[in-house]
């Protein structure tokens, strides 16, 4: 197993070194020491590859990922795979705020806690979050799911469009056109399927799931000032 | 962007590598703030004295016969210690409002960064690294810092408008963010007789928990009530002679992390710049939630 000190040999390197993987099915798996914090860790992998990185990371960690899978063994910062387009990018501790901002397919789990605006404007991904969730997630989400196992901030979903939310724990406030749906057994079939790949053992009868009201979708001249 | 760094020791053992640990810090938030860096250390107090850390433009001109002018002006015994462009004097604490006068008169032009028992403050324009370097901030000890590298928003890129603010005796303020409601603000904090010298906006949220603090406000009801009060993106970090606190504005933008261990409590814009910490890998390490004062004490 290829394994890269971040400290010696630097970012541009290890990055340089994945992308050449690019289009290639490549058989081991990589791991990276010595993060120590440093930002974009990982970004622009298009190879079914696995990436360890063993400690911390800083912003974009796993930015605009496809196929691969990365393992943090750590916290990250803002921004944790933001644009994901496919793949896994698993975090074993918290992540700060915007996780899987914009993405549009794969897998996010983050194990710990993730701060505000986690899926902000997701567009596809999934994400799993094992703890809880900080204010404005989800907020304008087109499309994926976000399952929180723990409680979810103010404003959950605000302007939402079509993602689906569900949450074990308790929602400190919905966003402005956010409500609670009940649940079918469809949503449970999906809840079941995410819980299993993000290695959580929550029962999906435990969730509430909450969408889009689509009160916004159109202007109305009624919400004007 | 700005960066902020922050230590508050609890291991007396530690103190003597205060400066060293914040200078390694401040230098790792240099991509955050390279337009200016200051720093706020709290060390060597002396019953019965205060401290006031001065800038001017010609050190080599002034800072020879500063102590002596001042002595005679206030009758009292004044002490120098020059560093780099700023100067420590020594003054007995009950002189601190009268040294501070006669000290605008007697250098026209002279930038008083801090007064108080035990609070330093130097802070330049320049890169991190080089205002460090400058100050000798690596050699000092202390028992609790803060550190601000500045990339300017709301003023120009100055000696007084780099961070640390101070705006009472011991007290000192950090910031990244911009407010939004300061000049009316500062209208309102001037009309009540507090001292605000810049056009800045974070001097007066500084400002603005000095007069808190002087209406009988805790640290930690001072922190409480700019939730209210101030408009705009803040992360603050705030020093006083025995505490250290940490407040975000309710949509919490802007950057935080936090670390705690028995040694010490560390704040940093970035994880990045607490790696270097002695124990961090054990370290209990978490952002600090939005709309929420955070505050210790030794």
């Amino acid at each position: 197993m290829p394994t890269y000190d971040l400290e010696v040999n630097g970012l541009r390197g290890f990055n340089a070194a994945l992308h050449e993987l690019a289009g290639t099915t490549p058989n081991e798996p990589w791991e990276l020491v010595n993060p120590k914090g440093s930002h974009a860790i990982a970004v622009g992998l298009d190879a079914p590859i696995d990436v360890t990185v063993a400690g911390s990371t800083g912003y974009y960690c796993g930015g605009m990922n496809k196929q691969a899978t990365i393992r943090v063994a750590g916290s990250v910062g803002p921004g944790v795979a933001e644009n994901m387009m496919s793949g896994t990018v698993i975090v074993e501790g918290d992540a700060s705020q915007y996780a899987g901002a914009t993405g549009h397919g794969g897998l996010l789990v983050i194990k710990g806690n993730a701060s505000s605006r986690c899926g902000i404007s997701m567009k596809g991904i999934d994400i799993v979050v094992h703890g809880n969730i900080g204010h404005m997630s989800a907020f304008m989400g087109q499309a994926g799911t976000l399952v929180v196992c723990g409680d979810a901030g103010d404003a959950l979903g605000d302007s939402l469009y079509e993602a689906r939310l569900f949450v074990r724990g308790s929602v400190k406030s919905l966003g402005a056109d956010c409500i609670e749906k009940e649940m079918r057994p469809e949503h449970l079939e999906l809840l079941a399927d995410l819980l299993a790949r993000a290695e959580s053992d929550a029962r999906p009868e435990e969730f509430r799931r909450y969408g889009s009201a689509r009160k916004l979708y159109n202007f109305n001249i009624d919400n004007a000032y | 962007m700005c960066g902020i760094v922050g230590l508050f020791l609890k291991d007396k053992a530690l103190e003597p590598r205060i400066g060293d640990l914040l200078t390694g810090m401040l230098v790792t938030m240099t991509d955050r703030g390279p337009d200016s860096a200051g720093i706020a250390v709290y060390r060597d107090g002396v019953p019965g004295q205060a401290k006031l850390t001065v800038q001017v433009d010609d050190p080599d001109a002034i800072y020879p016969t500063l102590a002596a002018q001042l002595g005679t002006m206030i009758d009292a015994e004044v002490t120098l210690e020059p560093n780099n462009t700023h100067a420590l004097l020594r003054v007995p604490v009950e002189k601190t409002s009268e040294a501070r006068a006669a000290l605008r008169d007697l250098v026209p032009g002279v930038r008083i960064m801090s007064d108080g028992a035990s609070i330093e403050i130097y802070k330049e324009v320049g890169l991190p690294e080089d205002v460090a370097k400058r100050f000798e901030i690596g050699e000092m000890s202390g028992t609790h810092g803060i550190g601000h590298t500045r990339m300017a928003t709301e003023s120009a890129v100055t000696t007084e408008g780099a961070h640390p603010f101070s705006t009472g005796a011991d007290q000192c303020l950090v910031h990244n963010g911009s407010l939004s409601n300061h000049n009316a603000l500062r209208r309102k904090l001037r009309r009540d007789g507090v001292r605000i010298e810049s056009e800045n906006d974070t001097e007066v949220g500084a400002a603005y928990l000095t007069w808190k603090m002087q209406n009988g406000a805790s640290l930690g009801e001072a922190l409480e009530s700019a939730l209210d009060d101030l408009d705009g993106f803040y992360t603050f970090v705030v020093g006083t002679k025995d505490g250290f606190g940490v407040l975000r504005d309710p949509i919490a933008c802007k950057p935080a992390v936090m670390a705690e261990t028995d040694q010490f409590v560390a704040f940093g814009s970035e994880y990045r710049a607490l790696v270097n910490l002695p124990g961090i890998d054990t370290a209990r390490v978490w952002e600090p939630e939005p709309a929420t004062v955070y505050f210790w004490t030794h």
